[in-house]
């Protein structure tokens, strides 16, 4: 049975999941349409990682579809759906910790490279202004030439999202952005990550537990419960929902 | 292939697994606990059996009662393997235990390049063949095959006692539970109060120990030439990595098919012989990389 | 290292090399020898920039040697050739027991290398009448370019052809380290998950750097092939393959030079060692231990930290 693939950046399609005994995802229905903004929250174990991982094809579901930009992707590999657009950062950064940031930044770049071969020195194979502005736009240019291993906490961050941005994605996923990053300085790290993501016109999917993150950054939300979508909407409107009060924030 | 030739070749393949599964249960008790491959292993077969057969030497030559002959297999194995085993702990794993892989492995090498000089230098590179031992228990017919006591009783009883003990050893004391905790996982058995330190020195004697008993106990019936070591090391990590790093059980089975194996192809088709062991070895490992025996999963993407 | 210096540097090596050599002419071989062994490490150098550690290698060594062997016995041609063919004979057996190989890391890789490599090694010593068994296979010295050569003559050329060989070797190995997919090899040593996050594929990546690997070992086994004109299967025991890490380590694999630093001090170290003490194997153990407590970056990181702080970044960056 071909399904006429649904309109919007990312869809999925009764999409479900079961590790042993727990429900991960359980037919999810959804769709994410191009500029929006979208939060993610749910408890420990809700299935708000196993979503994401199986958009970016880290794992494969039970059943069910998931459609990326009009192509259906279920069960593609992280290579394939990184390629078609998606860009994901995690929760602990994912980094070349032996090379220095800019590096790191090249090597991401020289897989979107558009002139060479993979016997090119990096340096000739990528756009050297495109890597400055990246390192400018998410505050990293005085890093640039630090080891990513030695980076605190914060700048991790931002330069596990740089390295994704480098892909020009049409979407980004970042799972739990602030995580790990003290307090005074989440409001900052995620102004300048949304900042990067509006300058480039990026949909943006991130999982986030601090509830005033998600009412400054989110142009909408969806909760997570138990493997289900509980509530999805605009952010107001689904932090006063009670099944969300009970299950996710309050209690 | 007539009947007689396959018991032959099924007492042959059986005392040469008993021997492979000591050696190899050497190696792998010390990687379940250190997560160091010791390279140096093959060398402590090497000077158990050499060190075995100058005991032996030394019996006849003092006119002592041949009786002791057998005893004496046992003592040079423990004398020197947890003497040897002792001092690589003290001196070298305890210290590489954080350090890269590589380098871990590379200072196990040089050990045994150090013994196998210093083997050459005690020993000198002339075969050591001593093997009254075996004349002294004298011969067996099992189904119209003789054979001799020591290859057919001695060899087997020892490696099923190890066996056995082993596992009683590790399940039932408690140091040996304290061994077991430190094996899957360092960290937390130091947090509940495990002497951490001790149960490594141990483990590396009685490892060591183990290696040299496969040695002692193959000098009556092989001659011990410099590089004997050497091919001891390959083919009991062919043993272990058949097995899965760490397994007991698993080596014990490993030994026996490896052994079987070997022996079957020097009836059958003896070029094969040699190439045995790393051909199951290279089979197991494309198959199932963690080894057959294992739990654990594998660090293939 | 500024690249003026470091050209300038091994300008000068070679010219002392060559000097030293000629005046000296009992030294050829064992020069010979350690350019071939320093090939073999380069080879193994690469596979330690993606944090892997192959107890196999001097199998690709073998296969190029008895490659030599064979062809040479067969068709007489000449030495140049025998050397491009023994190498490209070792980078296709890379290339194709790489296909497998790559799903594997860490002590998983190592272990499958090694049980190749004792197969070969076991196959050459057991099938005699083809392989020459354990005595090997010996093989009449070819012509040199085209000239028919005495030994003198022929080990001079060699010793020419070794130099040049691997001075354009060591530069290969640093320029692919400076590629696209040089550096995405050094980054699978530490996230091959970012990098299929990314898009790239590790495992061809590794499989290119496996293959080029293989070719380099095969380079050198050549060459070690043509020197001795004869061929054993010790060529590829795993003792052989220890060394070729070992001298990995002892030179610094860091940069390509250190192959050869590493293995021009072991063949000297074990030359004197081995004519003073008949006890080679003891003398280099200890160092190599010492060196693993005292400098785990090899004598090319010593010197590296000896000539001061790496100039600022551009080209050097982290290559």
């Amino acid at each position: 049975m071909t399904v006429k693939a649904p309109a919007g950046l990312l869809s999925t399609r009764g999409l479900s999941l079961k590790f042993g005994g727990v429900v991960a995802a359980e037919a999810i229905d959804f769709d994410l349409m191009p500029g929006e903004r979208l939060a993610v929250v749910g408890q420990n174990g809700a299935g708000k990682t196993t979503f994401i991982n199986i958009c970016t094809g880290f794992l494969k579901p039970d059943s069910g579809q998931v459609f990326f930009d009009g192509t259906e992707v279920t069960g593609r590999n992280p290579r394939q759906i990184t390629r078609l657009g998606v860009g994901r950062s995690f929760q602990m950064p994912q980094l070349f910790t032996e090379h220095t940031v800019r590096d790191c930044l090249m090597i991401a770049a020289s897989a979107v490279r558009s002139h060479g071969g993979f016997w090119l020195p990096l340096e000739n194979a990528v756009d050297p202004d495109e890597i400055e502005a990246t390192l400018e736009l998410l505050q990293l240019r005085p890093r640039a030439y630090d080891l990513a291993g030695a980076l605190p906490e914060g700048q991790r961050k931002l330069l596990d999202v740089a390295m994704a941005l480098v892909l020009h994605p049409k979407l980004m996923i970042m799972d739990e952005p602030t995580s790990g990053v003290s307090t005074d300085e989440k409001h900052g790290l995620m102004a300048v990550l949304m900042r990067a993501l509006e300058e480039r016109r990026i949909t943006s999917i991130f999982v986030e537990h601090d509830i005033d993150i998600v009412r400054r950054y989110a142009t909408r939300l969806a909760a997570w419960v138990a493997g289900r979508i509980a509530a999805d909407g605009a952010p107001e409107d689904v932090l006063r929902d009670p099944a969300v009060i009970k299950n996710v924030i309050g209690g | 292939m007539d009947a007689s030739l396959i018991i032959l070749a099924l007492m042959d393949g059986v005392s040469y697994a008993a021997l492979l599964f000591l050696v190899a249960l050497g190696l792998t008790l010390i990687f379940g606990v250190m997560h160091i491959l010791n390279i140096a292993h093959g060398s402590l077969y090497a000077w158990g059996g050499y060190f075995a057969a100058t005991l032996g030497l030394a019996i006849t030559s003092l006119s002592l009662p041949p009786v002791l002959g057998l005893p004496a297999l046992f003592v040079a194995a423990i004398i020197i393997g947890g003497l040897l085993g002792t001092v690589l702990e003290f001196f070298l794993l305890r210290r590489i235990l954080d350090k890269d892989p590589i380098l871990q492995l590379l200072v196990t090498f040089a050990a045994f390049m150090v013994l196998e000089d210093l083997q050459r230098l005690i020993w000198g590179v002339q075969p050591v063949f001593v093997s009254d031992v075996v004349g002294q228990l004298g011969t067996l017919e099992v189904a119209g095959v003789t054979y001799t006591r020591y290859q057919l009783l001695v060899l087997p009883s020892v490696a099923v006692v190890a066996f056995v003990g082993l596992r009683w050893f590790l399940r039932k004391t408690a140091l040996g539970r304290q061994v077991t905790a430190v094996t899957h996982h360092r960290e937390i058995a130091t947090a509940m109060g495990v002497n951490t330190h001790r149960v490594m020195w141990l483990t590396m004697a009685l490892g060591g120990a183990l290696g040299a008993l496969g040695g002692a106990l193959a000098s009556p019936t092989t001659s011990f030439t410099p590089g004997i070591g050497a091919e001891m090391m390959v083919l009991s990590f062919a043993v272990v990595a058949t097995a899965g790093l760490g397994q007991i059980g698993g080596a014990a089975l490993a030994a026996l098919m490896i052994g079987l194996a070997r022996s079957f192809s020097i009836y059958l088709m003896p070029e094969l012989e040699v190439l045995m062991p790393y051909l199951i070895m290279v089979a197991v490992l494309l198959v199932r990389p963690e080894g057959l025996f294992s739990t654990v999963a594998t660090r293939r993407i | 290292m500024p690249s003026m210096r470091l050209a300038m540097t091994v300008a000068i090596l070679v010219a002392a090399v060559l000097g030293i050599t000629l005046s000296v002419p009992w030294l050829k071989t064992p020069v010979l020898i350690a350019l071939a062994d320093g090939l073999a490490v380069t080879g193994v150098i690469v596979l330690i920039r993606a944090g892997q550690v192959s107890f196999g290698h001097a199998m690709y060594a073998c296969l190029a040697g008895y490659g030599v062997a064979f062809i040479g016995r067969a068709f007489h041609l000449d030495a140049l050739l025998l050397v491009a063919l023994g190498t490209v004979a070792a980078g296709l057996a890379g290339a194709v027991i790489g296909v497998f190989m790559v799903r594997y890391r860490g002590i998983f890789f190592g272990m499958l290398n090694l049980a190749f490599s004792m197969v070969l090694f076991s196959v050459l010593g057991k099938f005699g009448a083809v392989t020459g068994g354990t005595d090997g296979l010996r093989f009449d010295r070819p012509p040199f370019a085209g000239f028919h050569l005495q030994r003198e003559g022929f080990e001079i050329a060699l010793l020419v052809l070794a130099l040049a060989v691997a001075v354009m070797a060591g530069w290969a190995v640093q320029y692919y380290f400076r590629t696209v997919d040089g550096q995405a090899l050094a980054a699978i040593k530490t996230n091959e998950t970012r990098l299929e996050y990314l898009g790239i594929s590790a495992k061809r990546v590794f499989w290119r750097g496996y293959t080029l690997s293989a070719a380099l070992c095969g380079l050198g086994g050549s060459i070690f092939a043509l020197t001795q004109g004869l061929v054993t299967p010790d060529m590829g025991y795993w003792v052989r393959s220890g060394e070729i890490v070992f001298i990995a380590v002892l030179g610094g694999s860091a940069h390509a030079i250190g192959a050869f630093i590493g293995a021009f001090v072991f063949s000297f170290v074990k030359l004197y060692a081995a004519a003073l003490l008949t006890a080679w194997q003891l003398v280099l153990g200890l160092v190599l231990i010492v060196m693993v407590f005292v400098a785990p970056t090899g004598i090319f990181g010593l010197i590296e930290k000896r000539l001061g702080p790496r100039p600022a970044p551009g080209k050097g960056g982290s290559a």
